[in-house]
């Protein structure tokens, strides 16, 4: 442990996101009025902030344990190793600027002080679940983030879609979440344990049958938070009916805690080996719902007509690419490192452009222009700078130089190849060139096209200052990831090869 | 760290100008735009590099630095010029301030935006040229797409936005191409390369290292690298059949877009060929000096063609630009030192050449409002210095000696004339030699009635001179052109220097 902490020191990012939920209810008693709303974006900003600092710092001091390797706490159903710190730095900067961005976008609501709280609980859970390592564990902490999450998808009560799309969202998470507790039933059953090493360690003979099922059934779980093929139906609903700070944390921080389940679930409780010789081969429907969701996603996106709409389906689309780092590993693959390091570094640019662009759109219905392509026309005369960040956001997405997104899905492509999957990357990258199409809609309206009537822009009257810096700080991460994509991928990849 | 340090200015100048204030974005700009053009001056005059940067020669003002690595071979900051780079580096840092110049009477909305997006553009072409780093070229060469496609869509004439989205398409198409052929062959090198430098791929491919990948010969792994990233330039260039998107981004672009565009962006072209096709893959390139030769004699005669079937000014120059390109493809294919090292002289020599045009062209635009050869007669009579400046431009594409165009077109014709690696080089140069005569027929005719006879054109507001500072850029650049013209060394010698290890890599088979 760093300098000879007590070893519970390697969980401070996930206690320092739970004291933030907490000290953000203390602020709501203390100061129960309408400008608590400042106070309380400060408050979670620093605290979620402080979790990020933690993260790095963990991460950057050499790894969370003399000999670099993971921190077992609570008789082994806490791990906490660079995976789970890198998953929590994505966490803890989404979680900063949805945050930040919702002290503007709430600055009339009656009761924000629920809205930062939960959001602020829903990260606590999802850095437990980062660090979760037994099924029990995974369950509890999964829950711990769909429950705020729930709420947050309805939180605009007045709202028909707000609330029917929380009523969506609900009744497939739970039940998903039915589903994803069967499957650990089940996986219990056969193999008598909840420890991922011991179940990955336990004989296995006469009860395949019983654990395929449960695996099976787990993988739905996953699919249900990474919005993926099954369970994506749910996403274009809840992150269009839902404020849009609210789908922009959902898409981003929900969507990468669903992945890190996948990750360490997969590969140390059912290790590839163990897969192939027990006749579990999860990496193959993986990489059959990686196919089929990409081009699902990207597909329908490019036919939307309402940009939150399209952003859904292209977070859809994405979790297919970010499904390549569980379903391009083989057996002793060469690059099964490199492949799941490079999808974990591609959900950390995807943590800031997609934010960064539903933070956009939260920023038009705060203004109150309208939804769709049109509406947004020659939103680039009144909002230059802003305009300019989404314009950032689209081409990343679209992974076109010179952003981040570039590099990041090149990187999970070629690591794909490296692995013998060149249908896989080749898919994506027909996915993408598909992908530029919609994106560059959002572009063109923005920049090229004019407004309807030159009375069309005087809704932008209020200039958003914290909702402004959020889309702003989001932008320059996603240029300057870029030129600092070295760190990043290297983080990345050592943290993933640690679990092979 | 100079390249470094003008690359920065101009990338520090484009996110300046662009929080500007609009009433002074275009001098700022200006301003801001001489600091790389005085740095590339500089790096001019202390340059001794020789050789070829990609085969072993020495690279000027080279700096590499580490930056990431990517399934096993990094990634750096690798940057230099050599005499092929260093003449296109310095046309870009001068063409940048008279295009700025050109555009502060026609860009009247949203100024800052526009002159943000010229330097950013600025930027990332000298990024383009001085790369030596496979990724880092990349990452530069897609940069420069975003800001012309903006200058278009937004500033453009009355179809910009297909014109714009057009562009767009037709060269990231293109791009997805050339880095799935140039991957093809960094894959098939293997281990034998450890980085994606650009010398390294190169002196590996020309030391055989090319192995089987999946199954598939290297030799045919080389020539469908050859053939994407052929494809994938063409566009870029662009050569006939793929230049389809060329008059329309040409004819809808603000005037100071055009003279990039054409000026410098079609060089990234010939210039990216020069570079991965021909230095690369030499036996590829010879192999395939037939279809090439006769693509770009194609090129040279039915883009004249085109040119002489139109009324629009812009659109004459524009399809001359495809007949001009064709020249420099032929100088290429014919692998001897006269014909590399005159196509990539007659790159900066049609940069300098279709800029004036297209400038003159714009002054009399913002004049007249119309560039139809049939809606005006006389201009001569309104607008002396342009118009003269103008049949001075003109006269430098057909090739008039002791102007840089000459310069250019006779090294090709010189080299391809006894092109031992071409087969039928004699016909092939002759036909495209009588290009030059459909280029002096179409701009001929298209000055003979728009410039000359009595003044007529009709509109209720005054045509009379154009400003000093519209005048001025066009001036700058017919001096260039003489000089250029008149002592072709200050270029060639270095660049002859640097073509030379191209030429002598390649096998001439019968």
């Amino acid at each position: 442990m760093v300098n000879g902490l007590p070893a519970v020191t390697a969980l401070l990012p996930v206690l320092l996101l739970a004291a933030t939920g907490l000290a953000l209810l203390l602020v709501d008693t203390i100061r129960p009025d309408a400008r608590s709303n400042t106070s309380m974006a400060v408050v979670g900003a620093f605290g979620s902030l402080a979790a990020l600092a933690a993260a790095v710092w963990l991460t950057a001091s050499g790894g969370v344990s003399p000999d670099g390797g993971a921190v077992l706490l609570f008789a082994d159903a806490v791990k906490v190793d660079t995976m789970a710190l890198f998953f929590t730095a994505i966490f803890a900067s989404v979680t900063a600027l949805v945050l930040v961005a919702a002290h503007d976008y709430f600055h009339d609501h009656a009761n924000p002080a629920a809205f930062y709280s939960l959001v602020t609980f829903a990260a606590t859970g999802m850095a437990l679940l980062a660090v979760a390592n037994s099924l029990a564990v995974v369950f509890v902490a999964l829950e711990m983030v769909s429950l705020p999450s729930y709420v947050l998808v309805a939180y605009l009560k007045q709202n028909r879609g707000s609330v029917e799309a929380g009523l969506k969202y609900f009744l497939v998470g739970a039940l998903s979440s039915a589903i994803f507790l069967f499957g650990i039933s089940l996986v219990y059953a056969a193999t008598g344990s909840l420890i991922l090493a011991d179940i990955a360690s336990a004989s296995v003979e006469g009860v395949t049958g019983v654990l395929g099922v449960g695996v099976v059934m787990m993988i739905g779980g996953v699919a249900f938070k990474t919005a993926s093929v099954p369970f994506h139906f749910w996403a274009p609903e809840a992150y269009e009916g839902a404020p849009a700070p609210v789908s922009a944390f959902l898409s981003s921080a929900s969507k990468a805690a669903g992945f890190v389940v996948a990750f360490r679930v997969f590969t140390e409780a059912f290790p590839v080996e163990m897969a192939v010789s027990a006749n579990v081969n999860w990496m193959l429907a993986f990489a059959i719902l990686a196919a089929v969701t990409m081009t699902l996603g990207n597909f329908a996106a490019a036919v939307q007509e309402e940009v939150k709409r399209m952003l859904a389906y292209s977070s859809i689309g994405h979790a297919g690419y970010a499904l390549i780092g569980v379903a391009a590993l083989t057996v002793d693959g060469p690059a099964n490192g490199t492949v799941m390091g490079a999808a974990m570094a591609h959900l950390l640019v995807y943590g800031f452009m997609n934010t960064g662009a539903f933070l956009f759109v939260a920023m038009a219905e705060r203004w109150g222009v309208g939804r769709t392509f049109e509406d947004y026309a020659g939103l680039a005369r009144r909002a230059p700078v802003a305009s300019t960040a989404m314009a950032v956001f689209m081409f990343s997405l679209a992974g076109l130089p010179p952003f981040a997104g570039f590099f990041s899905k090149y990187f999970l492509f070629q690591a794909a190849i490296d692995n013998g999957f060149v249908w896989l990357a080749g898919l994506g990258a027909i996915n993408s060139v598909v992908s530029l199409y919609y994106y560059s809609r959002v572009v063109k309206a923005l920049w090229l096209d004019d407004p309807e009537s030159s009375s069309a822009l005087d809704a932008i009257d209020v200039r958003p200052t914290a909702l402004y810096a959020a889309v702003v700080f989001a932008a320059v991460a996603t240029v300057l990831l870029l030129p600092g994509f070295g760190p990043v991928i290297e983080t990345a990849e050592a943290a993933a090869s640690a679990l092979f | 760290m100079i390249l470094e340090a003008l690359m920065a200015a101009a990338f520090a100048g484009a996110l300046t100008v662009f929080l500007a204030p609009d009433e002074w974005a275009g001098r700022l700009a200006f301003a801001i735009s001489l600091i790389p053009f005085v740095g590339s001056l500089y790096l001019w005059s202390g340059f001794e590099a020789g050789g070829n940067a990609l085969l072993g020669g020495d690279i000027a003002y080279a700096t590499q630095i580490e930056w990431l690595e990517v399934g096993g071979r990094s990634v750096s900051w690798f940057v230099g010029l050599d005499g092929i780079s260093l003449p296109l580096f310095v046309l870009t840092t001068f063409l940048v301030p008279l295009a700025i110049l050109s555009a502060w009477t026609p860009v009247d909305t949203r100024q800052s935006q526009f002159y943000g997006l010229m330097l950013f553009m600025e930027a990332n072409l000298l990024g383009v040229f001085a790369a030596l780093d496979f990724f880092l070229w990349f990452i530069f060469w897609e940069a420069v797409l975003v800001p012309m496609y903006f200058l278009i869509g937004i500033w453009g004439g009355p179809r910009r936005k297909y014109a714009a989205i057009k562009f767009f398409v037709y060269t990231n198409a293109a791009s997805l191409l050339m880095f799935i052929g140039f991957m093809s062959l960094v894959f098939a090198l293997g281990d034998s390369v450890s980085s994606f430098a650009l010398p390294e791929i190169a002196q590996a491919i020309a030391a055989g290292d090319l192995s089987a990948w999946f199954g598939i010969a290297p030799d045919r792994i080389a020539m469908v690298a050859f053939l994407a990233m052929f494809l994938g330039f063409a566009v870029k260039v662009p050569i006939v059949p793929f230049h389809t998107w060329l008059p329309d981004a040409h004819v809808q672009a603000p005037t100071p877009a055009s003279v990039l565009l054409a000026g410098v962006l079609l060089k990234m072209g010939t210039y990216a060929l020069l570079r991965f096709n021909f230095t690369m893959l030499p036996e590829q390139a010879s192999m395939l000096a037939v279809p090439i030769a006769a693509i770009a004699v194609i090129s040279v005669i039915y883009g004249a063609m085109l040119a002489l079937a139109q009324k629009d000014l812009k659109r004459i120059v524009a399809y001359s630009s495809v007949s001009s390109m064709g020249y420099v493809i032929l100088g290429l294919i014919v692998f001897t030192e006269y014909g590399v090292g005159g196509a990539t002289f007659q790159m900066v020599a049609h940069g300098l050449i279709s800029g004036l045009m297209f400038m003159a062209v714009g002054v009399i635009y913002n004049t007249t409002h119309t560039r139809m050869v049939g809606d005006m007669a006389g201009m001569a009579d309104r607008m002396p210095v342009t118009v003269g400046i103008l049949i001075a431009g003109a006269f430098g594409y057909m090739g008039l000696p002791l102007m840089a165009g000459f310069a250019g077109e006779f090294f090709i014709f010189v080299g391809s004339l006894s092109a031992p690696a071409l087969p039928y080089a004699p016909v092939f140069t002759a036909l495209a030699m009588f290009g030059i005569v459909i280029v002096a027929g179409y701009l001929l005719s298209a000055m003979q009635s728009t410039l000359f006879g009595p003044f007529e054109l009709e509109t209720d507001y005054e045509v009379g001179p154009a400003a000093f500072h519209d005048v001025a850029p066009l001036a700058v650049l017919l001096v260039a052109i003489i000089v250029l013209g008149v002592a072709p060394d200050i270029f060639f010698e270095m660049i002859r220097d640097a073509a030379l290890p191209v030429v002598e890599g390649v096998t001439i088979n019968g």
